[in-house]
Formats: C-alpha cells, sequence, structure tokens
C-alpha cells in the first residue's frame, strides 16, 4: 500500500473513531444548560433537549444534507474522486459509499451539538413543542444552509478565487456550529423575553443562581473529550488536515480551553473577589468553542493566546448582555457560543499568519450576521406566531417540571421561595 | 411606540442584509485593496444594523434613556 493509501485509510479511522466521542460534546452542553437553569425546570431542559436531538437528526435526514451538500475538502480517501462523491438528495437518499456516510454522519452530531447550544438562552420559559418546530426549521434550513456557504460555495472559495488567504477557515464549526447556533439563541432570547422577575421595575437585573454546579462543570469536562473528536474530525474533514496534525488539534484544543478557563477564574476573582463557578465554567466552554476555528491552523502558543482572549471576552459579554442589553441568557449560550466563536474565526485570521486570511474570516462572521442571523430570526419570529414559544405566567411560577412534564426532576426537595427575584 | 419599535427592527434587519449585500458586492464586482475597503464599509453597515436592532429590543423606557 502507498503512503497516500495509509494516510487516507487513517483519515478515515480517526474520523470514525471521533464520530463516537462526538456525543459527549452534546452531552456536555446539555448538561451545562440544565444545571445552570432552575430545578423546577431541570426534568425539562433534559426532555427538551433529547427531543430537540431526535428533532435535529431527523429534519438533517429529510432535507438538510439535501441543503448542505459535500464540503469540497471530501477527497482524502485515495479511491473516491468528486465524481463518485455526487449530489445527495433528500431523506439521504444516494448516500451509500462509506466517504458519504462519514460525512453524514459527522454534520448530523454537528447539527444535533448546534440544535441544543440554543436550548441555553431559552432555559426555563420555552415550550417543548415550540423548540421543537424552531429545531426543525434550523436543522433543515439555516444550519446547512451556512455549512454549504462555508465548506463548498463562496466561502471555501475566498482563497482561490479572490485571492483571500485559504479561504474561510473553520475546521471544527466555531462558525457553522456555534455561531450559528449562537445567534439563533440570541433571536430565540429576544423573541421570548426575560424569565418572570428577572429584571425589576428599573430594569437592575436578578442573579437567578444556576440550580447545579456539579452538573455544570462536569458538563464541561464532558464537553472537553467531545470536542477533542469534533475538531479532530473537523480539521481532516473540512480543512483536509493530513491524519497526523489530529495530534495538534488535540494540543491546541486543551490549551485553549486551560487558558480560558483560568482567565475567565483570574477575571472573576479580580472583579468578584471570588472565582466564580459558572463563569469559569462559560469560560472553559468559551476557550472550547474558540479553538474550534483555527485547531489545525494555530501554533500551541496562539491557541493560548486565543483562549486567553476568549476567557476574559466571556466574562465581560455575559455582563454585556444581561446588564446593557437587557437579554436574559440563563446559560450564557450567547456570549460563550456566538461572541466567542466569532472571536475563534477572528483569531484563525490574526494569529495562522496567512496573507489576506484575516479578511476571509471577515467576510464569513459578515455572512454568519448579516444572512444566517436575519434569516434565524425571521424563521423564529414567523413560528412563534403560529405556536407560541412562551409558557404561560402560571406555568414559569409553577415550574416547566410540572407544568409541561407533570412531574418535578427531584420530587423530595422542598422547593423554596423566590426570595433572590425583585419584586 | 409598537410601531416605532417594529421599524427600527425592520430597519436594523434590512442594515444587516444591505451589510452583506456590499460585502458579496464587492467582491463580485472589485478588485485589489477595493474590495477590503468595502467589505470593511459592509460589516460596519451589519454593526449598524445589530446596534439598531438591539435598541429595538430594549424593554420599553430603557431605549429612552
Amino acid at each position: 500500500m502507498t503512503s497516500a493509501g495509509i494516510n487516507s485509510l487513517l483519515s478515515f479511522a480517526i474520523c470514525g473513531c471521533c464520530l463516537f466521542v462526538i456525543p459527549l460534546a452534546i452531552s456536555g452542553v446539555t448538561l451545562v444548560n440544565t444545571g445552570l437553569g432552575r430545578s423546577r425546570s431541570a426534568a425539562h431542559a433534559m426532555t427538551c433537549s433529547l427531543c430537540v436531538l431526535g428533532v435535529a437528526a431527523l429534519a438533517y435526514f429529510v432535507c438538510g444534507l439535501a441543503v448542505q451538500g459535500y464540503p469540497s475538502h471530501l477527497d482524502f480517501l485515495g479511491g473516491l474522486d468528486r465524481g463518485m462523491l455526487g449530489r445527495p438528495h433528500i431523506f439521504f437518499l444516494g448516500v451509500n459509499e462509506s466517504l458519504q456516510l462519514l460525512a453524514a454522519a459527522f454534520a448530523t452530531l454537528s447539527v444535533a451539538l448546534a440544535s441544543v447550544i440554543v436550548l441555553g438562552a431559552a432555559a426555563d420559559r420555552w415550550r417543548i413543542i415550540a423548540a421543537c418546530a424552531s429545531t426543525a426549521a434550523f436543522a433543515g434550513w439555516a444550519y446547512p444552509s451556512f455549512a454549504r456557504l462555508a465548506q463548498s460555495w463562496f466561502l471555501a472559495q475566498l482563497g482561490t478565487r479572490f485571492g483571500m488567504g485559504s479561504g474561510f477557515l473553520d475546521a471544527g464549526g466555531s462558525g457553522f456550529i456555534n455561531v450559528t447556533g449562537g445567534l439563533t439563541a440570541l433571536a430565540i432570547a429576544w423573541l421570548l423575553g426575560p424569565r418572570r422577575g428577572k429584571y425589576s421595575s428599573n430594569g437592575m437585573p436578578a442573579a437567578i443562581p444556576a440550580h447545579n454546579a456539579v452538573f455544570v462543570l462536569f458538563g464541561c469536562m464532558l464537553a472537553w473529550v467531545g470536542w477533542l473528536g469534533l475538531n479532530s474530525a473537523g480539521a481532516i474533514l473540512y480543512a483536509g488536515s493530513p491524519p497526523e496534525r489530529s495530534v495538534l488539534v488535540v494540543i491546541n484544543t486543551t490549551f485553549c480551553a486551560a487558558a480560558a478557563g483560568l482567565t475567565a477564574a483570574a477575571v472573576t476573582r479580580i472583579r468578584f473577589r471570588r472565582p466564580d463557578a459558572s463563569l469559569i465554567a462559560n469560560g472553559w466552554m468559551a476557550g472550547l468553542v474558540a479553538s474550534s476555528a483555527g485547531c489545525a491552523t494555530l501554533k500551541p502558543a496562539t491557541a493560548i493566546l486565543t483562549g486567553l482572549v476568549g476567557g476574559g471576552l466571556v466574562v465581560f459579554s455575559v455582563e454585556f448582555f444581561e446588564f446593557s442589553l437587557k437579554v436574559d441568557d440563563p446559560c450564557g449560550s450567547i456570549s460563550v457560543h456566538a461572541v466567542c466563536g466569532i472571536w475563534g474565526l477572528l483569531a484563525v485570521g490574526i494569529f495562522s499568519g496567512i496573507p489576506g486570511q484575516l479578511m476571509a474570516q471577515i467576510v464569513g462572521i459578515a455572512t454568519l450576521l448579516g444572512f444566517i442571523f436575519p434569516m434565524t430570526y425571521g424563521l423564529n419570529w414567523l413560528l412563534n406566531h403560529i405556536i407560541p414559544y412562551r409558557v404561560s405566567a402560571d406555568g414559569e411560577r409553577q415550574g416547566l417540571d410540572l407544568h409541561e412534564l407533570g412531574a418535578d426532576a427531584y420530587p423530595e426537595f422542598v422547593v423554596h421561595a423566590d426570595e433572590f427575584m425583585q419584586r | 411606540m409598537f410601531n416605532k419599535l417594529l421599524i427600527m427592527k425592520l430597519g436594523g434587519f434590512l442594515l444587516l442584509l444591505s451589510g452583506w449585500s456590499i460585502v458579496v458586492a464587492a467582491l463580485a464586482l472589485l478588485h485589489g485593496n477595493a474590495v477590503s475597503i468595502f467589505v470593511l464599509s459592509g460589516v460596519a453597515v451589519e454593526i449598524l444594523g445589530l446596534i439598531l436592532v438591539a435598541r429595538a429590543h430594549l424593554p420599553v423606557g430603557e431605549g429612552q434613556r
């Protein structure tokens, strides 16, 4: 067997193994979302995540892959060429070759992760049926639209056709997973409005505490493992990296998350005199998100720098959204995934050292803000008029577990009053 | 007040779309340094749109201060 053949087989094997750990990233984000929400909506948050995962996978199966197509780098397996990849159809029709299945499986898991991100900003007030409808639109249309632009259409061709570096680089999905999910989260947080009692009549926010910090921090650790798989497979499938670079991907991802988590700890220690567990968790997640775009391109030192900026940025961003924009984002999803995802995309342009790369990344970010965000806001605005998104005031007071599911997550716990709420 | 907020939202989203159109048009029609200048101009228009949308979503009364 030739060395090219061995490389191709190794790439396929690494991608295949990574597929088995990517669900840990989804589980991690789900645990973070559940832990940062309220105890009276904990079962609802987990149930909603499972429903959303199911809807995302099926919506992607029905039309998502047909919209997205295959990435232009997907030709690493020796025997296959672009012609054999063919054109995907609805219901995965024509997806028979192992390479096609690999790309389809990776994209299905990616869209599931992006869909779960959205739930964080809508915690404690979004109806399950509305979340499912919104996810169907997101996974079937909004996510695949950007993924297609980034992986095979004009953003991927910015390097070859417009002389902008290597084209839009987003190996692990800072943009097509995290920023699309984060911007959709912002659209839904705006449409839903803040939780009852979050803001007083003079506009001051109340700190509604996370109900389980252990869930949140364990979720971060699970997400770390999942992200290693996500970035490694993404680097091979979407950035055309050779298999030996997977080690660099693992190093960059870990260093970036570590630097971001520690920066968030230091910033919160300086600002609030104590390190804040939920913001440290957000910092860790922000590092993972920021690492994705450049995981195969950056050097370890620049990955650490990316993490340092990301970890500080997320703390200030959470405060900015809560205090200045009055956006109630219980899990910090918008700051972690949208803001730090955009930072991750910019970091590739700044630190990669490729001439013209920064401009390519800016064009990609402009597409996310100017095309994907209005589209996803418009879709959700329309759906909100057909299926009202928000639970009733009574349901919110009662807690979504009892209101929507009929049973509490912790039936033996004493539910205390909302003493932290401003009246 | 409701109409004013609605117009602000619509205007903001129109600015977002316009900014992206400027970016795409710059790529399709221009060459050299002009592309970078127009791409950055498009992004600036998008940022204006985002600010408008964000202000339109502030609770009533907050935007007036």
